[in-house]
């Protein structure tokens, strides 16, 4: 219904040119005045078919002219992430296979073969933790911003979580090196900490979005029924509301997973005995097993950093489109 | 929670009591549970602020705001200056806002007003998606794929037609450097400000679109005449959100800017930004002088930062003009 909101150009073409002419200095509501003055003899002749002349035919192409501009933007853009998703799986093609994702990297990067399993299992264990910080964190930030706090307290929340939205992932990373690793050691923990601080605003925005759409002729009944707040919360509000905010987890994982500055200085030596403790020190992980390795500049090591490279952006779009299809389908069931 | 009490005053009063205790611890838990979560989120703001602003003491009070000026970077002498970074940050993140606004708000006027809707719901996923991409994947592309392009063709071209400008008056050399950073971050930050923008060009009220319309306006009038002025804050809001991330960015930059230290006018030259040269050189770095000088470019980020985003509140709440005109 949105799309063509202004009509078919042609429904213009049907006006007499004269209309057009001084139009776009009109269109604020100042009538200019018109100085030639109409005549008879200026009327179009209405015996035959209406074409658009002059100045109007000049207006229509220049019109045309930005559609066109504008589409083509759009295709550039679709043209951009084509190249990029082709460039790597172009690239990546040489070394996938199932015991790319399952073989650990040669002890010498020089080598060829090998895989990444271990950082595939290293972002696991780091992003889950992550998600298993933020989201209950998230969730219930995002139920103190619409369910308790007043319009004021919930305004300046806002504008907190919209502030750490902003904030530059690498300042994150100095923060949580900071606090967790001077002194210490880098660890999976570390890492998890600053991913969690990037998804806590991504997850408690958009539940509190989500939240916001609950109608509240649902609360209202609750209440009505004498039921306490939170169980209302528990039984009314999360469940209606659970849709979206499985939506804005899984979009915020997949921000997460391919999260790279954080982790270049939380959780990026290790040896090659690698456990998956996150507490016991750094995990290998996929975005730096890649950024190492475009560093690096070392043939077998780049291909291996196009198959990690692969396996990170087809579980990410994946995880996008999965998200997709679910808000879609809790939208249809609202 | 009134009405729950009045409620339970018709129960047996066992299950009265039962009730009303139960429930008002359950209300008590959920609440500080909720309070907690929140004051956590805030908490964590104040100690990202602090800590930052600890680790970089040892070199503020060394340098002192001489820092921001300084553009001498001599790790091995313990000489350290930001301007360098804030040179390259600032350009970089210009040229991307240069290429990227015209182009996302032409896309978000193809995907709100021209496209079909079958066809604006298909480009218009796509176009987020490009968000999607990790900065660290970008990056790597950039490097191997984008470099290789742009020194053979496009830079030649440019510094051939537009010699005469000293952005593009050095011969390009590795096609890493300051340009492509740019071209990057454009990429970056396109479907940030597009899919912003979109969704506020479809809110522009259609009794203003149709009354233009109406009066033989084009399409293309309609759209400069009607809907661009009625959402010029909120796309304002949104470049500042883009700009944000550009000037964010560490990863991806690190990997095409060339990690350069000093300032050159050509965009074809080396350079480096405040986030990228963190990036670079955290992990290496070599005293406690060295690690506080690389807090202290974090803290300038963190504070123009902090500055864009509330510019972008504040320009959103108060230049809003249908909010001001209903």
């Amino acid at each position: 219904m949105m799309n063509d909101p202004v009509g078919r150009p042609q429904d213009v073409t049907d006006l007499p040119p004269e209309a057009g002419g001084s139009f776009e200095r009109s269109l604020p509501g100042v009538q200019e005045p018109d100085s030639s003055g109409m005549s008879a003899s200026d009327l179009p002749d209405l015996s035959g078919p209406l074409t658009p002349s002059g100045n109007l035919r000049r207006r229509q192409l220049v019109s045309r002219l930005f559609e066109a501009a504008q589409t083509a933007s759009a295709l550039l853009a679709v043209a951009v992430l084509g190249l990029v998703i082709y460039s790597v799986t172009a690239r990546a093609a040489s070394v996938l296979s199932l015991s790319f994702l399952t073989h650990d990297p040669p002890l010498v990067s020089g080598e060829s073969g090998g895989g990444i399993a271990p950082a595939i299992l290293g972002t696991i264990v780091i992003v889950a933790l992550a998600t298993v910080i933020a989201m209950p964190i998230g969730v219930l930030s995002a139920l103190y911003l619409t369910e308790f706090a007043s319009p004021w307290t919930a305004r300046a929340f806002r504008l907190v979580l919209d502030l750490l939205n902003g904030l530059p992932t690498i300042v994150v990373g100095l923060f949580v090196f900071g606090l967790l690793v001077v002194g210490h050691h880098q660890s999976g923990f570390a890492a998890s900490v600053a991913l969690a601080i990037i998804m806590l605003p991504l997850i408690a925005r958009a539940t509190q979005e989500t939240l916001l759409l609950v109608p509240a002729g649902m609360r209202e009944a609750a209440d009505a029924l004498g039921v306490s707040r939170w169980r209302t919360v528990r039984g009314v509000v999360l469940p209606a509301a659970r849709g979206g905010i499985l939506t804005a987890t899984v979009l915020s994982v997949a921000r997460a997973a391919g999260e790279t500055a954080p982790l270049i200085f939380l959780s990026s030596i290790y040896g090659n005995t690698i456990s998956l403790n996150p507490f016991s020190g750094a995990l290998p992980n996929i975005p730096v097993y890649i950024f190492t390795s475009s560093e690096a500049a070392e043939a077998n090591g780049f291909a291996r950093a196009w198959g990690a490279a692969f396996v990170l952006l087809a579980f990410i779009l994946f995880a996008n489109i999965v998200s997709r299809t679910l808000s879609r389908r809790s939208a249809l069931s609202r | 929670m009134s009405s729950s009490t009045r409620l339970a005053g018709a129960l047996p009063g066992n299950a009265r009591s039962r009730v009303r205790l139960g429930d008002r611890i359950g209300d008590g838990v959920l609440y500080g549970l909720c309070l907690g979560a929140a004051l956590l989120a805030l908490l964590a703001l104040a100690l990202i602020v602090y800590k930052v602003i600890a680790g970089a003491s040892p070199s503020v009070s060394r340098f002192g705001l001489g820092f921001l000026t300084h553009s001498t970077w001599e790790p091995n002498f313990g000489i350290f200056g930001a301007g360098t970074f804030i040179y390259g940050t600032a350009v970089t993140s210009l040229v991307a806002l240069v290429l990227a606004v015209p182009l996302a708000i032409s896309i978000a006027l193809y995907l709100s007003m021209v496209a079909p809707r079958r066809v604006s719901a298909i480009i218009g996923p796509l176009v987020e998606m490009l968000a999607a991409i990790p900065s660290v994947i970008l990056g790597f592309w950039g490097i191997i794929v984008l470099a290789p392009f742009l020194q053979a063709h496009l830079e030649p071209f440019l510094h051939s037609v537009l010699g005469f400008l000293p952005i593009f008056g050095s011969t390009p050399t590795t096609g890493t450097g300051l340009f492509i950073a740019g071209l990057i971050l454009t990429i970056m930050v396109v479907p940030i400000i597009a899919s912003l923008s979109r969704d506020l060009f479809l809110s522009v009220p259609r009794e203003l679109q149709e009354g233009g319309a109406a009066l033989g306006a084009t399409r293309w009038e309609v759209i400069r005449g009607v809907v661009l002025p009625s959402s010029a804050s909120g796309v304002a809001a949104a470049t500042c959100l883009g700009l944000g991330r550009a000037l964010g960015e560490a990863i991806a930059v690190t990997q095409v800017v060339g990690a350069g230290n000093a300032i050159h006018a050509s965009l074809f030259q080396t350079g480096d930004t405040l986030a990228s040269r963190i990036a670079d050189q955290f992990q290496g770095a070599t005293s406690a002088l060295h690690i506080a000088s690389l807090f202290y470019l974090g803290l300038i980020l963190l504070v123009i930062e902090l500055l864009v985003n509330v510019a972008a509140q504040w320009i959103a709440r108060h230049f809003d003009v249908r909010r001001v005109g209903s």
